[in-house]
């Protein structure tokens, strides 16, 4: 199940988008998932598609590996659809049973939002699999960086994602460790009811915690015997640019959104 | 008891670009009371081949054996399984999580549905192998030292009364004295109770001290299987595994050179010095 979840996962690999300057790259998921919202009709979604299809095409990523983030919102997608099919009002009822009334309009609306759904997690999933997690928190360091004169602490957000982000494979892998040490002596993840189960969680948490706290405390230590005071003044080894393809990228977004005002 | 692995194949992350090969057509038999060692460059597949052994890890393909049954016919026994093949991580206070000594080596025997006295007598044994005083039952597991932590854990796992004990690097990250203390206590074990031990280390001096078998892997498969001394005199495969021979060897092999008419394959301090004092007395 962990595994299912792509949303955060990056997908190593030399392609054009992977090469673009991150900070482009968020500011065009934004205006991606922006733009999704302008959609009045299904053209508009065609045309999306096309665009993230390209996209998705140049970028080398498996279709397969985008689709896989899909499974993670299926319950949540399903739900979305339900509930627009029954709850919609509508003029036009296809099938009446009892009270329950689905109408054209019902579906349609289901049908549009489910299509929503689904382009806003491939738009965002793109993001994270073409940027790596470093690039994604200096290019969000960076266009944080004008708030900072209004004391918004930028550096410290960017390093606190790359912290979070850095440990979350750690963590899964100390998670793995420990469970199979307790289940080397016996211990029973699977079975049993929600009671029983989340009691049965007690040996996994409480070694973790105390590993995450340690994990921590060295981190920290290590971080200030290599003289870390937070962000001023601190210089970095890859400095972003713009380049010519991220113009070249700029100006094919925003005729992509002309498009879908337009039509 | 018994344990047989055939034609074992494993994968990490299949399906994804992270897919990489941990096994490659493992076939291995591990006789009722041996005492196994297993050496191998880091990544080269030992623990993941170790974690097939209690069925941690499914293989992707290829059957394991205990006593001459395949232990994925019946899942529900695997918990049997784990009983009888008991497993001591890496590291592995980093597990402790109970309120007393007591209570976190009685989780195991408690997972086993085992009555309360029992229990009792398990823990006390299992203290004692481990050498660590009864007094400590009632202390939190994580106020003692780190030796002392190793040992609860360990004892841990052996108050499953496993009948094959697998370690993996019982020894990483304790000072001389500690080390040698739980190894000769494990060897004791093996003796008084001919429990089969596999140990996984990286020093080759305490596997040329302790085992009678010795497994060496190399990128997912079993490049060498002997006896120490015969695997030790193959300085060379060794050496290009990114592996090494006991510095005594080394010193036999030095002194042959320069001309001494000594036996060069010796493992061992002890003998070394007999085999010394013998060429010198001539």
């Amino acid at each position: 199940m962990i595994r299912d979840i792509t949303i955060g996962q990056y997908y190593p690999t030399n392609s054009m988008i992977h090469r673009l300057d991150p900070r482009f790259k968020i500011i065009g998921t934004f205006i991606y998932i922006l733009s999704l919202f302008l959609v009045k009709h299904f053209y508009g979604y065609l045309i999306a598609l096309l665009f993230i299809g390209v996209v998705i095409g140049i970028s080398k990523v498996p279709l397969k590996f985008i689709l896989r983030g899909l499974r993670a919102i299926f319950i949540i997608i399903i739900l979305t659809v339900t509930l627009n099919i029954f709850f919609t009002s509508g003029d036009t009822p296809l099938i009446t049973i009892g009270r329950v009334v689905i109408t054209q309009e019902g579906l349609y609306t289901a049908a549009f939002m489910a299509a929503r759904l689904i382009m806003l997690i491939i738009g965002s999933s793109l993001l994270t699999l073409t940027t790596s997690p470093i690039q994604l928190t200096d290019g969000i360091e960076k266009l944080l960086k004008p708030l900072s004169r209004i004391k918004v602490p930028a550096h410290e957000i960017a390093m606190m994602m790359t912290i979070a982000l850095r440990f979350i494979p750690i963590l899964l892998e100390e998670t793995d460790k420990i469970m199979k040490a307790q289940m080397a002596r016996g211990a029973d993840f699977d079975t049993g009811g929600l009671i029983k189960k989340a009691k049965n969680m007690v040996p996994l948490l409480v070694p973790l915690f105390i590993s995450a706290f340690r994990r921590a405390d060295d981190l920290a230590l290590a971080m200030e015997a290599r003289c870390y005071r937070g962000g001023e003044g601190r210089t970095r080894m890859k400095e972003l640019r713009y380049k010519r393809r991220d113009t070249v990228a700029f100006g094919v977004t925003v005729v992509y959104v002309a498009i879908l005002v337009l039509v | 008891m018994s344990i047989e692995l055939k034609n074992i194949n494993y994968s990490y992350s299949i399906g994804t670009p992270f897919e990489k090969k941990a096994l490659n057509n493992i076939n291995l038999k591990i006789h009722t009371g041996e005492f196994v060692g297993l050496i191998g460059h880091t990544g080269s597949g030992k623990s993941t081949l170790i974690q097939h052994f209690n069925g941690l890890i499914k293989p992707s393909s290829g059957q394991v054996f205990l006593n001459k049954k395949d232990i994925y016919l019946d899942k529900k026994k695997l918990k049997e399984v784990r009983q009888k093949v008991g497993l001591v991580f890496q590291y592995p206070e980093h597990q402790l999580f109970e309120m007393s000594v007591y209570k976190d080596i009685a989780f195991g025997p408690h997972n086993l549905g085992l009555a309360e006295d029992e229990i009792k007598q398990r823990v006390k044994e299992a203290l004692d192998i481990v050498g660590l005083d009864q007094a400590l039952t009632e202390q939190s597991p994580f106020e003692l030292s780190g030796g002392q932590k190793r040992r609860v854990a360990i004892a841990g796992v052996l108050a499953m009364q496993p009948e094959i004990l697998i370690l993996d690097e019982p020894t990483a990250g304790l000072d001389p004295r500690g080390r040698d203390e739980i190894l000769t206590r494990i060897a004791h074990l093996h003796k008084q109770l001919g429990i089969t031990v596999i140990l996984v280390s990286h020093s080759m001096e305490d596997i040329a001290k302790y085992v009678h078998r010795l497994l060496v892997m190399d990128k997912g498969e079993i490049k060498l299987d002997g006896t120490p001394k015969e695997v030790f005199s193959k300085v060379e495969e060794l050496e290009a595994m990114g592996l090494a021979v006991p510095q005594i060897t080394y010193l036999m092999k030095a002194l042959k050179e320069v001309g001494l008419d000594i036996d060069e394959n010796i493992i061992d301090l002890k003998q070394a010095y007999h085999e010394i004092s013998k060429v010198l007395s001539e």
